[in-house]
């Protein structure tokens, strides 16, 4: 796969990760009992641990939910497309989270453990997007797909964030601002071209949207662990009730980078 | 007689001792500069791996680092070496430790062969390269460069500006004119010794060693002198980015690669396992015979290039969010606005879409909902008909709906009742055809059952939005095609406008309108702009409407479907 090192926070799991987790080799776990909220939704955790650990590597920064897809990572490991970008002196590699759901009731298909999830949740939005630029922060805010579409038509400014960077090349000083949305120095959020050409990116294919989310949303609720009063998942937890079907005629079906590519979710840029 | 390689080595190593070896085997000898910089241990090893090859030797090293001389004294001293030690080679192959042989190493040499006196170096004068960056191509040989580009960038590049200002200029060595091309050359013995052994060298060397990336133009410039035998290309395959960097690659190229034909390719990635495997194996000794031929790898890289500097048109993503004035070209396709013709046709959709095969929505930009074609709740893209969503974002909206639908035309409804936020981007927009029939607002309201004030009320509100819009659609800074017609001068003649609308759109019909839209009976519309009159409001954006019935005895007629020969 091209990781050298794992590095896992779990915060309160009670499904036998932590157990799991322990016994590999390649993998350094911490555990914390604290509160995730109160650890600005678990950034300040990360960035500690980048701060001490993560200096001069490349770091992929991901929830257990997200998977990366980059352009050629059918042949190509992980490891080519960071010796790429350290040869073009690219510091960071955005990634857009693509929210993937099934078609059908949520509740209709079962995930089972250890199943790849895009058997299940293997549709996606192609073209409905909103990307604005944050001026704070210089990087793009992009809002839209499946969740602004099924939980949020009547409030879009309150649609989750699908913008990420979650491949730095990391540097002692470097810290991710709001989860890995946006980080400081500025200068990493400038994933994007801005004269017209496009720059490499990926895609975090979201496995969020599977039976098990109905119950994650109302126990998240009950932890009050999330961000802006939790407000998302109170959202969800509305729309839930009816166990909702994302799918719609105009869903795309999941097949490989280059289909995102052609859609225009992501871009080799001048990777050739 | 024979190839013999100068191989240039930095940094993976051991790939670089894999192709020595497969180069020494087929009898070929190599002499390899490994960078000073490199620790003593690894090239320890790197002798040791290759002790056992008698025709691989190891030359002076010099610490090397890039755009300088240094490059420049490593290839002396490789290509000294080469040509004292092995006195039957013929052709110096300057090579480096990330290149890999494509075809086997005997078509290679029989290529020489039968060009025993031939040059292969790319040579080309200042005027000609197209492909310098930073826009140094002559001044790179009269300028001076004390300072390191690589760490001290802003020392770089204000030296440069300030040397540009003053009109500085070294003097060229007598007889030298400034040549570029790729570092990677194969020069016969001939040649090469020329150059090595001229007693002007030393005067040459201290020219060259200030001069900025002599890499790329010691050699090509001094071949000029002593051969006329130049072929002005470099065998080895190397493909340049639009910053200067060199393409790398890797084991999904091994199809590209083998028909390129070319007999070296560079930058091979370290890891790249199946490449090297493939193209150092023994059994990859299959003669083709055939010239060099990077044209497919190359529209391959320049179209990447194109799509990091230009990319695709229309497209708004995470990593293509152009400024203002930058999209080149804000939306992907054409497509056609088309206001006041519902107002004024009855049928006008159902009648576009037959008679246009094109996708024809209501007004998308209405004020309660989406009116996609169809009345479908979602459209391509997975779109929303939420009137909330698309207000958040209008001109996502736009540029969303015509990139989900590339390859199919769309047309759309608006008016002054719609959003408006969209007016500028859609007048900007080359690809717009923007139709509109001023004033037809007012024909809804004269059929409507509402109160007379509250009609005058609102014919004010849409007045007065519709000149606004108008404004836009006139201003110097208007790209879309634009047609205004006020409702008075349409009706008189409304076949003409809707043909060459018809037929800008291209449609598949080429002939001439056969089937009108059923025009709205417009009996009583004079009498009834008289009354918005009398009530204080100026209604001037239909046109002249006459009051009394003659005129409406004429357009009782045109309001009829009718056919035209």
């Amino acid at each position: 796969m091209g990781v050298n090192h794992f590095i896992f926070v779990e915060n309160n799991s009670d499904d036998g990760t932590r157990e799991y987790l322990a016994e590999q080799e390649d993998v350094s776990l911490w555990t914390s009992k604290a509160s995730y909220k109160r650890a600005r939704f678990g950034m300040d955790w990360l960035n500690w641990l980048m701060r001490k650990y993560a200096n001069g590597h490349w770091c992929l920064t991901i929830d257990p939910d997200e998977f990366l897809v980059y352009p050629f990572c059918d042949t190509r490991g992980l490891r080519a497309l960071t010796d790429w970008l350290d040869a073009s002196s690219i510091k960071s590699f955005g990634s857009m989270l693509l929210d993937m759901y099934p078609k059908g009731r949520m509740s209709e298909q079962t995930y089972a453990e250890n199943q790849d999830p895009f058997e299940i949740a293997n549709w996606f939005d192609a073209g409905n997007y909103m990307i604005e630029k944050n001026p704070k922060f210089g990087n793009l805010w992009i809002q839209g797909g499946p969740r602004a579409r099924m939980f949020f038509p009547d409030n879009p400014a309150r649609a989750p964030a699908l913008n990420k960077i979650p491949l730095v090349k990391w540097q002692r000083g470097y810290t991710y601002v709001s989860s890995t949305h946006n980080l400081l120095p500025r200068g990493l959020n400038l994933v994007y071209d801005e004269w017209g050409g496009e720059k490499a990116s990926g895609c975090l294919l979201h496995a969020k949207f599977l039976h098990t989310f109905a119950d994650k949303a109302a126990e998240e609720l009950e932890r009050r662990q999330h961000y802006a009063a939790s407000h998302e998942y109170r959202a969800y937890a509305e729309k839930l009730e009816d166990d909702p079907d994302l799918w719609c005629k105009w869903s795309e079906k999941y097949i490989n980078w280059r289909q995102l590519e052609i859609l225009g979710l992501m871009s080799k840029g001048n990777w050739a | 007689m024979t190839v013999g390689f100068a191989m240039l080595v930095h940094n993976s190593l051991d790939r670089a001792a894999e192709v020595a070896r497969h180069w020494a085997r087929n009898d070929c000898p190599v002499v390899i500069h490994v960078d000073k910089k490199v620790e003593r241990r690894a090239f320890k090893t790197l002798t040791a791996s290759l002790g056992d090859l008698e025709n691989v030797k190891f030359c002076k090293r010099h610490s090397c680092e890039w755009g300088t001389w240094s490059l420049v004294e490593a290839s002396q001293s490789a290509a000294e070496m080469l040509l004292e030690e092995f006195p039957d080679v013929r052709h110096v192959y300057l090579a480096s430790g990330s290149c890999l042989p494509l075809r086997p190493v005997q078509e290679l040499k029989d290529y020489l062969a039968d060009r025993p006196m031939t040059n292969f170096i790319e040579s080309v004068t200042t005027e000609d390269v197209p492909w310098t960056v930073g826009g140094l191509d002559i001044e790179r040989f009269i300028f001076r460069f004390p300072f390191s580009w690589k760490k001290h960038r802003r020392a770089f590049d204000g030296y440069v500006r300030f040397q540009r200002r003053i009109g500085f200029k070294r003097k060229v060595p007598e007889g030298l004119t400034p040549h570029l091309g790729s570092q990677w050359w194969c020069l016969t013995r001939q040649t090469l010794t020329a150059i090595l052994e001229d007693p002007d060298r030393p005067i040459y060397d201290r020219y060259f060693s200030k001069v900025w990336i002599p890499d790329e133009s010691y050699f090509q410039t001094l071949t000029r002198l002593y051969s006329t035998n130049i072929e002005s290309r470099s065998l080895t395959l190397s493909k340049f980015d639009f910053q200067g960097k060199p393409h790398i690659f890797y084991d999904d190229h091994m199809q590209l690669l083998r028909r390129s034909d070319c007999f070296v390719a560079r930058k091979i990635w370290p890891h790249a396992n199946k490449l090297y495997a493939g193209f150092l194996s023994d059994d990859a000794s299959i003669f083709t015979g055939a010239e060099p031929n990077p044209g497919k790898i190359d529209r391959v890289f320049s179209k990447a290039v194109e799509r990091r500097t230009k990319g695709r048109p229309g497209l708004y993503m995470q990593s293509r969010f152009p400024n203002d004035n930058w999209e080149n070209g804000l939306t992907s396709s054409t497509y056609s606005i088309f206001e006041g013709f519902t107002e004024l046709f009855e049928d006008f959709e159902e009648w576009l879409a037959r008679v246009t095969q094109t996708r024809v929505h209501g007004h998308l930009y209405g004020p309660d909902r989406v009116e996609f074609a169809g009345n479908q709740k979602v459209f391509a893209g997975a779109m929303t008909d939420s009137a909330e969503l698309r207000d958040y974002n209008p001109r996502a909206f736009l540029t969303n709906l015509i990139w989900n639908t590339r390859g199919e035309r769309q047309c759309f409804m608006f008016g002054p009742a719609d959003n408006q936020d969209i007016s500028w981007d859609v007048a900007k927009d080359p690809n717009a055809q923007i139709s509109v029939i001023t004033g037809a607002w007012a024909v809804p309201l004269f059929f409507s059952n509402a109160n007379f004030s509250d009609i005058r009320r609102e014919a004010a509100r849409l007045q007065r939005i519709e000149a606004e819009h108008l404004e836009v659609l006139r201003s110097v800074w208007t790209k879309a095609r634009v047609r205004i017609w006020t409702l008075a001068d349409f009706i008189e003649n409304p076949m003409e406008p809707l043909q060459t609308i018809i037929d800008e759109i291209g449609a598949r019909q080429a002939n001439r309108l056969t089937e009108a839209p059923r025009m709205v009976s417009l009996d009583g519309f004079g009498q009834f702009l008289q009354n918005l009159k009398n009530q204080g409001m100026h209604p001037h954006l239909m046109g002249d409407f006459p009051v009394g019935p003659p005129l409406n005895e004429a357009r009782r007629k045109t309001s009829k479907p009718y056919v035209v020969k």
